[in-house]
């Protein structure tokens, strides 16, 4: 446990990382998580890890793959592009059974994007990203103080569960400062035990081991018990947060910042003569389908309000099928969610109208488009010459 | 009374390889299993294994292994050995691996001059994919994908790995061998025993390149094989020392 | 008097071992092993002088040499 700190959201993550253990760390400079990387570059030696800035994304989360077979608390951080780069590393150690730790402080995408705040990587982060059949364990903060205290979360579902888990920011969780305090004592990584499959130069006498992403013929027992894993995380280690749901008529699912808007959302309902609820998801996967369900039987509408052309929309139709009419407040691109704008599209859901359906083809409304190529431009020119 | 002059290293385990016959791979994890042994490093070794026909080599080291990513060895390598400072591990690539998709890999592993050995298989085409061009294929080589043989016009010519990384300040130890003769295979387990005492003092990054004869993909058999190393290879890459920077 | 033995279940008959013998000791088995190889064998042990040329060719681990 600490004192109230203020601090900027990518530094109490890093910092709460080392707290939690954290003794490995690789990355890459990529806004907006730098402080990260600058954090781990200042203080992870005096905490008796090893830091690393490595040559690419892809060199850092394969770093944390040796890192992680060794049996340490490895971990590292990018933004979205970057871990874009990062799912080859990412399904490997999934399929390596591989525990450690991703950060992705969103920016907007696709490609380059910008650099400001978004929830783009929802798709990414759930459902895979990398090639087979894998799931990561995906943890979303909505506050600074979420911020440094889930790496030890992150950290001990990841263990216990052999896989990678996600921290899903977003650039402006990661750049504000707010107030925050460690609701845990520093953990001192050398006290925990060692785990049964990690590689090691202390043999004491056992067989070798070894940590493997190819599996053969094996194949499909492995994915088969792979699979009874993430039953069991489903079915016991769904988190989430619930305001002002017991009595509401509208309930607004929101993760991270967006979430912080909509209790604005919820906080004004009142004065318009609304009832206005949130659903907070805390993990997205496994996302917490079952208590959603439960309140979707209770309210008129739900709209689910998200910085994206609507990604976690998907999951909470899949959790309440026909049970509630389902709407999304969509702010792609790194728009800024805002609670009398919430607010409205709660009150549009109430009469059966918001921004639209969580479809695309509501955009098209009145749009056409068509690209096509030109003689009157001129033509594409000799291609003589096979392959350069 | 009878002594064993020479016999299987302790630190390799009992299962046949499965490389073809007369192919490098299994004298050069021979010579690996005896430096092991004779510099008695064996319980602290890990090794990362590439993708390539190596995929398997976890089978025959007796030490913890760690398998991944194509290419990704040498960072893999530095993830374990930056976490267990004490081990002494080893990266065991290809020519596909290392110098093409896990170029910049190796490059930055030899800018930080990781503390690892680097054993660097080059026979001059994919093996395990069916015999396609490789970085460091021969102009005029026929290849899968370069079914003409490879043309510097389309395809470039082939690298030196060991002559581009001595550039590198951090590159500490690097020698090109070959396995076809018995004078060679000495001279190249000179070198790799060299390599991995490199890592035991400390020195930094070391790697060793061995030339070997892949007979299925070259569509040779053995003693054809043999010749093209003889012949066409060593031309293009000369044995011999490429740096040689002791402890600092 | 040196000598060698063939493990012919690790044998896969590539015949270094014969190429590399100085005294040419070694030869080709008439027997086929398991594995579908005529394995290499000791056809001359009273000129093999125990160099151990054949055990540094062997890319199968497949021969011990052994001094008795």
């Amino acid at each position: 446990m600490s004192q109230k700190t203020l601090r900027k959201g990518n530094e109490a993550l890093a910092e709460g990382a080392i707290r939690a253990g954290a003794r490995f760390f690789a990355g890459y400079p990529i806004t907006p998580q730098n402080e990260v990387p600058e954090y781990m570059a200042a203080y992870m030696a005096d905490a008796g890890g090893a830091f690393v800035q490595a040559e690419s994304e892809i060199a850092a989360i394969n770093m944390v793959y040796g890192a992680a077979a060794t049996g340490t608390r490895s971990m590292t951080s990018s933004s979205s592009p970057g871990i874009s780069l990062k799912q080859e590393g990412i399904t490997y150690l999934a399929s390596a059974d591989l525990p450690c730790l991703i950060v992705n402080v969103m920016r907007g995408g696709p490609g380059l994007g910008s650099i400001g705040g978004a929830q783009g990587d929802y798709f990414q982060a759930t459902r895979g990203g990398g090639n087979g059949d894998y799931h990561i364990i995906v943890l979303a903060p909505n506050s600074v103080e979420e911020l440094g205290n889930f790496p030890k979360l992150g950290f001990e579902l990841a263990e216990k569960y052999r896989m990678p888990c996600m921290i899903l920011a977003d650039g402006i969780l990661g750049q504000m400062m707010e107030s925050m305090a460690f609701n845990f004592d520093p953990i001192d990584p050398n006290k925990l035990g060692k785990f049964d499959w990690a590689v090691d130069i202390e043999k004491n006498g056992r067989p070798k081991r070894k940590v493997f992403s190819y599996k053969g013929d094996n194949l499909i027992a492995d994915v088969t018990e792979r699979a009874k894993r993430y039953g069991l995380i489903e079915k016991t280690e769904a988190r989430y947060e619930e305001r002002n749901t017991a009595d509401c008529d509208v309930l607004l699912v929101a993760y991270g910042l967006s979430s912080r808007a909509c209790l604005e959302a919820v906080n004004h309902a009142k004065e318009q003569g609304i009832k206005v609820g949130l659903f907070r998801p805390i993990t997205l996967w496994p996302f917490p389908s079952k208590r959603l369900l439960e309140l979707a039987g209770k309210v008129k509408a739900i709209v689910a309000v998200e910085q994206s052309l609507g990604q976690m929309v998907q999951d909470v139709k899949l959790a309440v099928g026909d049970k509630a009419p389902v709407y999304l407040k969509a702010y792609p691109a790194g728009g800024q969610p805002e609670g009398a704008a919430i607010l409205a599209a709660a009150q549009a859901a109430l009469n059966g109208k918001t921004d639209g359906l969580f479809d695309l083809q509501r955009h098209a409304e009145g749009f056409s488009y068509e690209c096509k190529r030109d003689l009157s431009l001129g033509v594409q020119g000799d291609r003589k010459g096979g392959n350069k | 009374m009878s002594t064993i002059l020479a016999q299987k290293p302790k630190s390799m385990t009992d299962v046949p390889m499965h490389y073809c016959p007369g192919c490098g791979h299994g004298i050069v994890h021979r010579l690996m299993g005896e430096a092991f042994d004779e510099l008695n490093i064996a319980a602290r070794v890990i090794g990362v294994a590439p993708v390539g026909c190596a995929v398997f080599a976890d089978d025959y080291f007796a030490c913890d292994m760690v398998q991944g990513a194509h290419g990704r060895g040498p960072a893999i390598a530095t993830g374990i050995k930056r976490s267990k400072p004490n081990a002494i591990v080893f990266s065991y690539q290809g020519d596909g691996d290392l110098a093409s998709i896990g170029m910049a890999e190796i490059v930055h592993a030899a800018v930080r001059s990781e503390n690892i050995t680097v054993i660097f298989i080059n026979n001059a085409i994919y093996g395990m994919t069916g015999g396609q061009m490789a970085p460091t294929t021969l102009v005029g080589q026929i290849a899968t994908t370069a079914p003409k043989g490879r043309d510097p016009k389309l395809q470039g010519w082939p690298i030196n790995m060991c002559e581009m990384l001595s550039q590198i300040t951090g590159a500490k130890y690097l020698e090109r061998v070959a396995v076809d003769t018995p004078q060679h295979v000495m001279a190249a387990k000179k070198a790799i025993k060299k390599a991995f005492e490199n890592q035991v003092k400390g020195v930094g990054f070391s790697m060793v390149e061995v030339i070997s004869q892949c007979p299925t993909n070259w569509h040779a058999n053995v003693e054809q094989a043999l010749e093209f190393v003889r012949t066409q290879m060593m031309p293009q890459y000369p044995l011999g020392v490429f740096k040689d920077e002791g402890a600092n | 008097m040196p000598r060698i033995e063939v493990d012919a279940n690790r044998c896969k008959a590539c015949y270094l071992c014969v190429n590399a013998c100085p005294k040419k000791c070694l030869g080709k088995s008439e027997t086929i092993s398991k594995k579908g190889y005529f394995p290499a064998e000791m056809k001359h042990p009273e000129n093999c002088i125990g160099c151990t040329m054949c055990y540094m060719m062997c890319p199968d681990i497949a021969i011990t040499v052994i001094k008795d």
